[in-house]
Order: C-alpha cells, then sequence, then structure tokens
C-alpha cells in the first residue's frame, strides 16, 4: 500500500489521524457563549493589532484575534482554524466580553431579510463581477 | 486569503451587511462545484459538530459516553462591494440534519435547488424543504455531458414546481451561468416580496 519512503500504513499523520482535539475541549467544556449568538454569517473583526497570550486567553483567542485583522465570517473562521463551528461561536463569546472583536450579526430587518435596496444591490454587484 | 477590498484597519468603519443563498440539491449534483464558480476564494468547509450538550446543558460531564456527528458544509465568498459580502452556503445531505438547515435557512434570502436531470427525485427533499419554508428558491439544472436534455417545462412538470418557479439551465463549473442563475434568484424573491406584501396590504 505504501511506496518506498512513505510512513508506514498504521501511521496516521495530519488529516488521517481525525479530530485529536475533542470538540469542546479548547473551550474548556464550555458549549455555549458566554455572549451573542454568531450565525454563520455575523462578521467579525478585532479591535486590536493583536492580544497577549498571558492575557487569559487561550491560543485559538489569539489565532481568532489574527485572523479577524480581516473582517471574517463565523463559518470562515472556523473552516480558517479548523474548529467546528459551536467551538469557535464560545471562544467569540470570550473575545467579545473582553470587546477584542466587533460582530454584526446579518438581520436587517424584524422580518429577518435584508431590505429591497440590498437585492438590488446584490443584483448589480453580480453583474459588475 | 487576499479579500482585496474587504481588507480595512481593525475596528474602523462599520462591518458591512452579510447576506447569503443556499445550494441545495442531491449528493454529488455539484453543489461545492457551483460554489467554487463564483467564489472569489475556493470553496472552504465548515463544521458542525453535533452532540447532545448542544441542547441546554452547559456541562460535559458524561459526555464521554454520547456519540457526535459531524456535518460538513462547503461555502464560498463573493464580496460584492465594501458594504455587501455574499455568502454561498452547500446544504449538507438530505433527509438528515433538517436543523442544521433551520439554521442555515434562517435569513437566507434564497437558494438554488441544482438538478440532474438523470437523478430529479434527488431534488425533491430539498423543493419539499423550502416550499414548506416558504424560502423562494430557483431549479438550476446542471447540463451534465451525456446526459439527455430535456426542455425547461418538462422539468418542471416532472418536480410538480408552482408555474411562478423559475427553472433556468446552467453549467455548475461556468461562473457566467452561475452569476446568471443567482440574479434569475434574486428577481425572484424580489418579486415574490412585493407579492406578498400586495397580499397582506390587501387584507
Amino acid at each position: 500500500m505504501t511506496g518506498q519512503g512513505e510512513p508506514a500504513e498504521h501511521e496516521w499523520v495530519d488529516d488521517h489521524a481525525g479530530p485529536v482535539v475533542r470538540p469542546y475541549a479548547v473551550t474548556g467544556g464550555r458549549a455555549r457563549p458566554v455572549t451573542g449568538t454568531f450565525d454563520l454569517i455575523s462578521l467579525v473583526t478585532a479591535t486590536r493589532a493583536e492580544v497577549a497570550s498571558e492575557s487569559g486567553l487561550g491560543p485559538e483567542h489569539v489565532a481568532i484575534v489574527g485572523l479577524c485583522q480581516r473582517i471574517q465570517s463565523v463559518a470562515e473562521i472556523a473552516a480558517h482554524l479548523d474548529l467546528p463551528v459551536g467551538t469557535v461561536r464560545v471562544l467569540l463569546g470570550d473575545l467579545a466580553a473582553r470587546s477584542l472583536v466587533q460582530v454584526r450579526e446579518p438581520r436587517a430587518t424584524p422580518a429577518g431579510l435584508p431590505d429591497d435596496s440590498v437585492f438590488e444591490a446584490v443584483i448589480n454587484g453580480l453583474r459588475a463581477l | 486569503m487576499d479579500y482585496g477590498r474587504s481588507e480595512r484597519p481593525a475596528g474602523a468603519a462599520p462591518l458591512p451587511t452579510a447576506i447569503k443563498i443556499l445550494i441545495a440539491g442531491g449528493f454529488g449534483v455539484g453543489k461545492t462545484t457551483l460554489v467554487g464558480a463564483v467564489s472569489e476564494t475556493r470553496p472552504l468547509r465548515t463544521e458542525e459538530v453535533l452532540t447532545e450538550t448542544g441542547i441546554g446543558i452547559d456541562d460535559l460531564s458524561g459526555v464521554e459516553e454520547k456519540t457526535t456527528t459531524t456535518v460538513a458544509m462547503d461555502f464560498g465568498r463573493i464580496t460584492l462591494s465594501d458594504d455587501l459580502v455574499l455568502y454561498l452556503f452547500g446544504t449538507p445531505g438530505q433527509d438528515r440534519f433538517w436543523f442544521v438547515w433551520d439554521e442555515l435557512a434562517l435569513g437566507a434570502i434564497g437558494a438554488v435547488v441544482l438538478a440532474d436531470t438523470r437523478r430529479l427525485a434527488d431534488c425533491f427533499p430539498s423543493i419539499d424543504y423550502f416550499e414548506g419554508r416558504g424560502t423562494p428558491f430557483v431549479v438550476a439544472v446542471n447540463c451534465f455531458e451525456g446526459a439527455k436534455q430535456y426542455r425547461l417545462d418538462e422539468v418542471q412538470g416532472a418536480l410538480d414546481l408552482d408555474p411562478d418557479v423559475p427553472v433556468v439551465l446552467c453549467d455548475a463549473r461556468e461562473r457566467e451561468t452561475v452569476k446568471e442563475v443567482l440574479i434569475t434568484l434574486l428577481e425572484y424573491a424580489m418579486k415574490l416580496r412585493e407579492e406578498r406584501r400586495r397580499a397582506a396590504g390587501a387584507d
């Protein structure tokens, strides 16, 4: 099965090894964020260029702040850090509670949908692509 | 990972508006291909890990005995302007994980149901779901090479669709045709809103 110089077939590395960390281990066992709901497309931006890791935050928190120097959705943060969305929500709650990130939830109207001007802007934006 | 226009100093200016469109359809019909055809990045994958602890309990005691299920969603991003970002989410497998669909569909401006004429029945569950929710959707027939070509009205009839639901042809690999599908969806969604508003006003 394995070619010359390849790892032995029972040596699982990287993706083949599966998740090394159980989903909520990095959140200290918490399954829900302390604040916020964090839709998949809530947009997140860091309020600081960096945070010191000694401020009671874990490496994943620091990684999120680093990633959110550019605007990212919750889904993108989860994808880039290779963490489940639920885990990312908890970590974002910690950061939001410390005002280290700014979050924009997507719902624009009570009906939960953007107004007509948004539809028109999307159509125009797509045509211009 | 360069998002061009969306880049700005951290903490400055208001964040843009994000909107989402769902891409549904049977397994292997080309959902991720379609997302990739218009996304500014390669499609990303995000996972929801579902455990019983996610429901009302904030405590992991005994979690080692609970099963976890991972639901993967592929998605892409299109930055339309400094104020507007569109996300396209491929829905996870049909018939299972409906609650993940509920989360995805919440606030979605509409859906594209991708259909393969060789396996038309594969998209029935998606159509039923969006009809039931009142989510505007269009059916895009992905033109696979070698597949028998049907007329769009034949597809419409076979799917037993409301005659107003747009049915269009597309090639999920081709950016231009995918753009047209999305524009068709948005125009249809706007028309539906207008009709619903008028109906509400007439009561």
